[in-house]
């Protein structure tokens, strides 16, 4: 049977499934945030998915997922009184804005299905899947650190990538590239 | 003559000067700190092909007190410059910092958040070398240029090391 | 950072009197940028905490500012020992969200590259782990033949360690015509470094009793800790991405995937050293292919100058050297990259690390962490 049907048979009884992508040949399913740990439980232990491989864990913050590209304006060839072009619509942020992506795989099969979990930004919590699969610790720091979405019972949710008190979550939108001027004081005690 | 010495010039102490330095630029014993790719780099410099250790630099020292080069090979990040400032402070004079690629000059390709822009933001630098990551080659000349140096330096009547500048 | 001072005694002569010991970050033994805070018992661990970050360049985020063709360089410097892995990773997920498909010929070029990086990755890395271990002198013969890997990489590439090859869509260049040549004077070579390599190690009796036994790990508990690549099959599972799913023609070769049994040091290195073989067999087969290709067989497909992928996210893995290396790439149709996600294999093998060096002695642990292969560009990217 066909991967997407079978993940639907699977979740779709509990009201798991929230929405389904397909882009490339990549499946990507999105459930509901309080749920995530029993729906990897199932898509791990029911037979005929059998997703039991944690490949990656990552972050997206989509703010400005939809902001409006600017076109380049075309050269006239008169070169005076360049018309101006109608600006694409902006259709608002969107909201939640950010979503954990969980990539998971099925050794056997050798079928890959990424699960999908949106976090608003008034609730940053998800709970951590560090029960079901030990993979899970360091891309959860790695998220917390990145982008400030704690997870609940993890076991050491410390800063990963960066230093313990550096004040900001880089990999937000809305922090610069090139930083805000933090640096690391270290006093030493001789 | 003798007391000439401590005013500039005079025979003795130019003549102990020249036996110490050829003492010194025999035996620039590096501090390899490899970072990043030019650490590969760095590696191959030191093995079989290139064989740094005919300049002298048999003995690569991961300890700062009994090195004399530290030769920067990588991107230095904000996080692990406290380290590499107190690598820099333990070694002992005359000491020279060779800063080997592109990220230790000037952060390189990665001017972000996270990467300190040029390690002459924390110590200062002698000699500096482009390149992305730089042949092997060009550590050696590096460390040639270290050897030129450290031959017109003078260790009796200056008193700092570091008050000559790179090239003269 | 604190680590638990009142564990539970784990040796039998426990004397409750722990050492914290502070190994790195600027340490010969830790590989460039890592960090371990072990609490010890004289020699044994009781705890070990590892710390990373101390090469965390932002690489992702510098990514979503960059072109899609500008970022090629940039993961030429993630795993800086086999660059040219990397460079197709990314290639290969931007082809997929394009729906692009390479051809052939431009294939072949890539695996016979590809498997060109992993011999000069295996080199180096038992190299080291001979050298983190006091055996020097299989480090030197097996650095000779990188050289001459070297030397093909700039003579094809222009760089050789940061090579930035291929394009996305397929290569830019052909293979010269004396590539043969080069080939067949190589080949020797590397094969006598090994048999040298093996010679001096293998059957060494102290390689043997410092490596033998040393963190072995079970396959389940691999598993669970999302390993992959050598560290994996080490173990006993049979997991290869070239084999699973076959990507740039890898189904059409021949080749052995060796197994280990008890996944420790001395089994990640045989593995490694029987990888090396199998990668002369896959150019072998791969260069005979493409000789009897036209000379005149596209290197790339049709892509538009301007690369703008319509909306989406993929994931896209291949077996580099060190596991599986994969590019979660998301697009929002515009000319930049929105999000870039690299999927290091060291990343999900180093932090299993307390659970690997749980036990051992502060020497067992340079040696754990030598046969990993930690390569801290990509850890950290």
């Amino acid at each position: 049977m066909d991967l997407k049907k079978r993940v639907e048979q699977c979740l779709g009884p509990n009201n798991f499934v929230v929405a389904m992508i397909e882009c490339q040949g990549d499946l990507s399913v999105e459930v509901p945030k309080r749920s995530v740990v029993d729906v990897m439980r199932l898509l791990r232990d029911t037979s005929g998915l059998g997703f039991d491989f944690l490949s990656d864990l990552l972050g997206v913050d989509n703010l400005d997922l939809n902001k409006p590209k600017k076109k380049p304006k075309k050269k006239t060839e008169e070169g005076e009184g360049a018309e101006t072009e109608e600006e694409p619509k902006d259709k608002g942020p969107v909201s939640p804005r950010y979503e954990v992506v969980y990539l998971l795989l099925c050794l056997e099969r050798n079928e890959r299905l990424q699960v999908k979990v949106r976090v608003e930004e008034s609730d940053m919590e998800v709970d951590t899947l560090t029960p079901v699969w030990k993979a899970a610790d360091w891309p959860e720091r790695e998220v917390f650190d990145m982008f400030g979405i704690r997870f609940k019972g993890h076991p050491n949710l410390k800063r990963l990538l960066m230093w313990d008190d550096f004040p900001a979550y880089p990999l937000r939108k809305d922090y610069p590239l090139e930083g805000q001027g933090e640096e690391r004081h270290l006093n030493y005690d001789d | 003559m003798a007391t000439e010495a401590y005013n500039g010039g005079g025979w003795i102490a130019t003549k102990l000067e020249w036996l110490i330095n050829w003492g010194r630029k025999r035996s620039p014993w590096p501090l390899p700190y490899g970072t990043a790719c030019c650490g590969i780099e760095m590696m191959c410099a030191l093995a079989a092909g290139y064989d740094m250790a005919r300049f002298g630099a048999e003995r690569p020292s991961f300890s700062p007190r009994q090195a004399d080069v530290l030769i920067q090979a990588g991107t230095i990040t904000l996080k692990m410059a406290p380290a590499f400032k107190r690598v820099y402070d333990q070694m002992a004079e005359p000491r020279c910092v060779i800063s080997m690629g592109a990220c230790a000059c000037s952060g390189g390709v990665f001017r972000t958040y996270s990467t300190l822009q040029g390690i002459d933001k924390l110590v200062p630098v002698d000699i500096y070398i482009p390149g992305c990551p730089p042949r092997p080659e060009a550590l050696l000349q590096a460390l040639l240029m270290f050897i030129e140096k450290t031959e017109k330096s003078q260790p009796i009547t200056h008193k700092k090391h570091s008050d000559l500048l790179v090239g003269t | 950072m604190k680590v638990n001072q009142n564990p539970t005694p784990q040796t039998s002569h426990d004397t409750g009197d722990y050492v914290t010991v502070n190994i790195g970050p600027s340490h010969p033994a830790m590989h460039g940028t890592l960090r371990v805070i072990a609490l010890t018992d004289g020699e044994s661990l009781i705890k070990v905490d590892p710390e990373i970050g101390y090469l965390h360049r932002g690489v992702e985020k510098l990514g979503e500012s960059l072109t899609y063709h500008q970022f090629i360089p940039i993961t030429d410097r993630l795993n800086y020992c086999s660059a040219i892995p990397n460079n197709v990773s990314y290639e290969m997920a931007v082809e997929k969200l394009m729906g692009v498909e390479v051809p052939e010929k431009a294939q072949l070029i890539r695996v016979i590259m590809m498997e060109l990086a992993r011999i000069a990755d295996h080199q180096v890395c038992i190299g080291i782990l001979g050298v983190d271990l006091g055996a020097f002198t299989p480090f030197f013969y097996l650095i000779i033949q990188r050289e001459e890997i070297y030397e093909i990489f700039e003579w094809f590439n222009g760089a050789r360690l940061t090579n930035t090859f291929g394009r996305i869509g397929g290569v830019d260049a052909d293979l010269p015509d004396d590539f043969e040549q080069r080939w067949e004077e190589l080949k020797p070579g590397v094969r006598k470094a090994n048999d040298e390599t093996e010679k001096l190690l293998t059957h060494n009796r102290i390689w043997m009793d410092r490596t033998i036994g040393i963190s072995a790990f079970s396959a389940e508990d691999a598993l669970n800790w999302g390993f992959t690549g050598p560290c994996l099959r080490a173990c006993g599972v049979k997991r290869d991405l070239r084999i699973d799913e076959p990507y740039c023609m890898y189904d059409k070769f021949k080749f052995e995937v060796p197994v280990g049994k008890n996944g420790d040091v001395f089994d990640r290195y045989i593995v490694r050293m029987i990888e090396m073989e199998e990668s002369i067999k896959i150019i072998d087969q791969a260069y005979k292919r493409y000789k009897e290709m036209p000379a005149d067989a596209p290197l790339m497909a049709r892509v538009p100058k301007v690369i703008k992928p319509p909306a989406g996210e993929v994931y896209s893995a291949l077996e580099s050297p060190n596991g599986e290396l994969g590019f979660f790439v998301k697009s929002d149709g515009s000319a930049k990259p929105y999000r870039i996600r690299i999927r290091p294999p060291c990343y999900m093998i180093y932090q299993a690390f307390p659970e690997l060096v749980e036990g051992e002695l502060i020497a067992d642990l340079v040696a754990c962490l030598s046969s990993l292969n930690v390569i801290a560009g990509e850890l950290d990217r």
